[in-house]
C-alpha cells in the first residue's frame, strides 16, 4: 500500500487535506476522522473501503458538503470549500450543482415518473423544465432506460432503478460524484454493469467518482483504492480490472 | 419547476381522496352549524317582516309576543286604533302544539290567531285563498306537510286548510298555522271538560258567586270563566309619513304597554332570544375548526413521516427548505381545498332536508374557505418543522 499523494492536484476533481472530524467535546469526544487525505483526478473512478466503524459514513458526509470537518482543507477543483465562508444555503448548492449522489437504494421520489426523476436536480437549480426533461431523456438514453421514461419508480426493476438514479446523480454534470454501495443490492451482473456505467459517465463527463464499497465483486475493477481504518486513509493501487 | 405537491397528491389520490372525503363531511358539518345560526336569524327577520307591523304593542314591562309571553285584552286594540299615526292595528295571538293532521300525525307548528285582512295576516299564498270565515278555517305554511282542503285538528276542533304559504315560521323554526282570531282565542286558554265542570262546581260553592236571591250570577261568573277575552298582542301598521317611534312613545305613555317597533323587535329575536343558540353553535364552530385542524396536522405529519427518507434526499440533492416546506404547505392546503368542496357539496346536498332551516350563504361559504385553509396552513407547521429538521445525512444512513 501507498501514502497517499496528498500534493496531487487535479484540474478539477475532488482533493482533501489533513481533515479531521471530532464529535462531542471533552472526555466524550470522539474523533471519526484523523488525518485524512485524498484525491480523485477528473474521469477517474476510485474505490473507498473499510470496516464499519472506520468512519466511511464520516468521510462521504464531509466529502459530500453534509457535514463539516473540524479542520482540514477539501478542494473541488481549485476551490477551496469549508473556508469559514461558506453558508448551508452555499453547500446546498454545492450538493446540488457540483457533487451527485448514488445511494445503496436508488431513493427515487416515488411520485415522480422516470424523466422528472432525473430532471429535478436541473429544475431546482433553475433550468427551464422543457431543457431539464430533453437532458433527463439523453441521460436516460446512454443508461439504457430510456423506455422506462413514463414509468415510476416502483415499476422499475432494482437494475433500472439504480441505472436512473445514476442518471439523476450526472443530471447537474457534476464534476464529482459520491457512491455509496451502489451496487450491494445487485447481483454479479448488474453489479458490473453498474461499474461500467459509472466508468464510461466518469470518462465521458471528466466526472471524479468515489465509491464507498464493501462489494468484493466490484473492488477488482478499481485502478485505485482509498482503505479507511480508525479515520485514517492509506491508498492502494487496485488491480483495475477490465469491465 | 414541477409541483411536487401535486405530483404528490395525484400519486396518491386515493389516500387524499378518503381523507379529503372524512374531512370534507365534518367541514359540511360546519358550514351546516354556520347555516343554522344564519336560518334562525333569517327566520327571526321573516317573523319580523312576513307580520306586516310596524310596531308591536304587548304586555307592559315583557319582551313579549315572541320572546315572552305576554297578555293583554282584546279591546285595547280599539283604543290603539285612535291613537295618533296609527293606520291599522289588529290583535294576533301565537301558541305553539302539536297539531294533527288528516293522516293523524303531529306536527309541531306555532298557531297564529289572526283577524283576516288586517296585520299578522300571511302576505301572500303558494296556493288557495285567505281565511274568510270566522271559524274553522287555516292557512297552512307549507313545511306543516298538510295540503289544501285536508283537515286539521286543533285542540278539540277541526280546520279545514283553505290557503297555503311560505317562510312564515316562529323564530324557533316551527312552521305557522293561522286561523281565525277566536277560534285561537279559545283554544289557546281552553280548558278540558273535567276541568270547567270542577271550576264550575267550585264556584257554584262560593256563597259569593252563589247568593241566594240574585239570580243570574252564578252563571254569568262561570259564563266568564270559561271564556277568553286575552290576546297577546296587537300588531300595528302607522301611516306613512309617521316615523314608528313617533307613534309608539304615546302608547307607552298614555296606555301603560309596552310598545317595540321593528329594531327594537329585531334586537330582542336576534340578539336575544337566539343568543344562548348562537353562541352553542360558535362554540360548535370553534370545536369543529379544532377538529379539523388536529385531523389535518395529524395526516399531513403522518403523511410527512412517511417520506422522511425522499425528504432527506430532496435535502441531499440541494432541494431549498422553503420548497420543502411549500410542498407539505401545498398538501395542506389541497387536503383542505378537496374537504372544502366535499364539505360544500355535503351541506348543499342535505341541507333541505335538515330538520331546521339551514340559509346557506355564499359570504359564509368564501369565510369557510379561508378559515380552512388558513386551518391547514397552521396545522401543516407540524409537519414542516418535522420536515425541515430532517437531516440529509439520513439519505446515506
Amino acid at each position: 500500500m501507498n501514502a497517499v499523494n496528498a500534493t496531487k492536484n487535479p484540474a478539477g476533481g475532488i482533493r482533501i487535506e489533513g481533515l479531521r472530524k471530532v464529535y462531542g467535546h471533552g472526555d466524550t469526544a470522539v474523533e471519526a476522522l484523523k488525518n485524512v487525505n485524498m484525491a480523485v483526478a477528473p474521469g477517474e473512478v476510485v474505490g473507498l473501503v473499510g470496516p464499519s466503524g472506520s468512519g466511511k459514513s464520516t468521510l462521504l458526509k464531509c466529502l459530500g458538503a453534509i457535514i463539516e470537518p473540524t479542520s482540514g482543507r477539501m478542494y473541488l477543483g481549485d476551490e477551496l470549500i469549508y473556508d469559514n465562508g461558506w453558508t448551508s444555503s452555499d453547500l446546498r448548492a454545492l450538493r446540488r450543482d457540483r457533487i451527485g449522489f448514488v445511494f445503496q437504494a436508488p431513493y427515487l421520489i416515488p411520485f415522480l415518473d422516470v424523466t422528472d426523476n432525473v430532471a429535478l436536480l436541473p429544475m431546482l437549480a433553475g433550468v427551464p423544465n422543457g431543457q431539464a426533461r430533453s437532458r433527463a431523456m439523453e441521460l436516460l438514453t446512454a443508461l439504457d432506460v430510456a423506455h422506462r421514461a413514463k414509468a415510476e419508480p416502483s415499476q422499475l426493476s432494482g437494475g433500472e432503478q439504480q441505472r436512473v438514479s445514476i442518471a439523476r446523480a450526472l443530471a447537474n454534470r457534476p464534476p464529482v460524484i459520491l457512491a455509496d454501495e451502489p451496487t450491494a443490492p445487485l447481483d454479479s451482473e448488474r453489479a458490473l454493469a453498474v461499474m461500467r456505467i459509472l466508468n464510461q459517465m466518469a470518462q465521458q463527463a471528466q466526472t471524479a467518482i468515489i465509491v464507498v464499497t464493501h462489494d468484493e465483486k466490484i473492488i477488482p475493477t478499481f485502478k485505485r483504492i482509498y482503505h479507511i481504518r480508525d479515520g485514517q486513509t492509506v491508498e492502494e493501487r487496485g488491480e483495475g480490472r477490465a469491465l | 419547476m414541477i409541483s411536487l405537491a401535486g405530483r404528490d397528491i395525484l400519486h396518491s389520490w386515493g389516500k387524499f381522496a378518503l381523507t379529503g372525503l372524512g374531512l370534507g363531511l365534518l367541514i359540511g358539518v360546519t358550514l351546516t352549524m354556520a347555516g343554522v345560526y344564519r336560518g334562525m336569524v333569517d327566520d327571526a327577520h321573516a317573523l319580523i317582516t312576513n307580520s306586516g307591523a310596524d310596531l308591536w304593542v304587548v304586555q307592559q314591562d315583557t319582551q313579549g309576543p315572541y320572546a315572552e309571553s305576554s297578555s293583554i285584552k282584546d279591546d285595547v286594540v280599539r283604543s290603539v286604533r285612535g291613537m295618533p299615526g296609527v293606520s291599522q292595528a289588529a290583535n294576533v295571538t301565537y301558541f305553539t302544539l302539536q297539531v294533527q293532521g288528516a293522516s293523524g300525525d303531529d306536527k309541531r307548528v306555532m298557531v297564529v290567531g289572526i283577524e283576516p285582512g288586517q296585520p299578522g295576516e300571511p302576505g301572500y299564498l303558494l296556493a288557495g285563498r285567505q281565511i274568510s270565515r270566522n271559524h274553522y278555517e287555516a292557512v297552512a305554511d307549507i313545511r306543516t306537510g298538510f295540503a289544501l282542503g285536508e283537515t286539521i285538528r286543533i285542540r278539540r276542533h277541526g280546520y279545514t286548510v283553505v290557503g297555503l304559504t311560505q317562510r312564515m315560521v316562529s323564530s324557533g323554526g316551527d312552521p305557522m298555522v293561522f286561523i281565525p282570531l277566536k277560534d285561537a282565542q279559545e283554544s289557546q286558554f281552553l280548558k278540558d271538560n273535567d276541568a270547567i265542570e270542577n271550576d264550575r262546581a267550585r264556584t257554584a260553592a262560593n256563597p259569593a258567586f252563589n247568593r241566594p236571591g240574585v239570580p243570574g250570577l252564578l252563571q254569568a261568573v262561570q259564563a266568564l270563566q270559561s271564556s277568553s277575552h286575552s290576546v297577546n298582542a296587537v300588531l300595528v301598521q302607522v301611516q306613512s309619513g309617521w316615523l314608528p317611534e313617533r307613534v309608539a312613545e304615546p302608547i307607552r305613555r298614555w296606555k301603560h304597554l309596552s310598545v317595540f317597533t321593528r329594531a327594537g323587535m329585531e334586537d330582542i329575536l336576534v340578539a336575544k332570544l337566539i343568543a344562548t343558540s348562537a353562541k352553542q353553535i360558535g362554540m360548535f364552530l370553534a370545536i369543529l375548526a379544532l377538529v379539523s385542524a388536529a385531523i389535518v396536522a395529524f395526516i399531513i405529519y403522518t403523511m410527512t413521516l412517511g417520506k422522511i427518507r425522499e425528504i432527506a434526499v430532496l435535502k441531499l440533492i440541494g432541494t431549498r427548505n422553503s420548497t420543502i416546506a411549500g410542498m407539505i404547505l401545498q398538501q395542506a392546503l389541497g387536503l383542505g381545498l378537496i374537504g372544502f368542496v366535499v364539505g360544500k357539496v355535503a351541506a348543499t346536498v342535505w341541507a333541505p332536508v335538515f330538520p331546521k332551516f339551514v340559509l346557506l350563504l355564499t359570504q359564509d361559504a368564501v369565510t369557510g374557505l379561508l378559515a380552512t385553509l388558513l386551518i391547514c396552513a397552521l396545522a401543516s407547521t407540524l409537519a414542516i418543522r418535522v420536515a425541515l429538521q430532517v437531516d440529509p445525512a439520513e439519505a446515506i444512513g
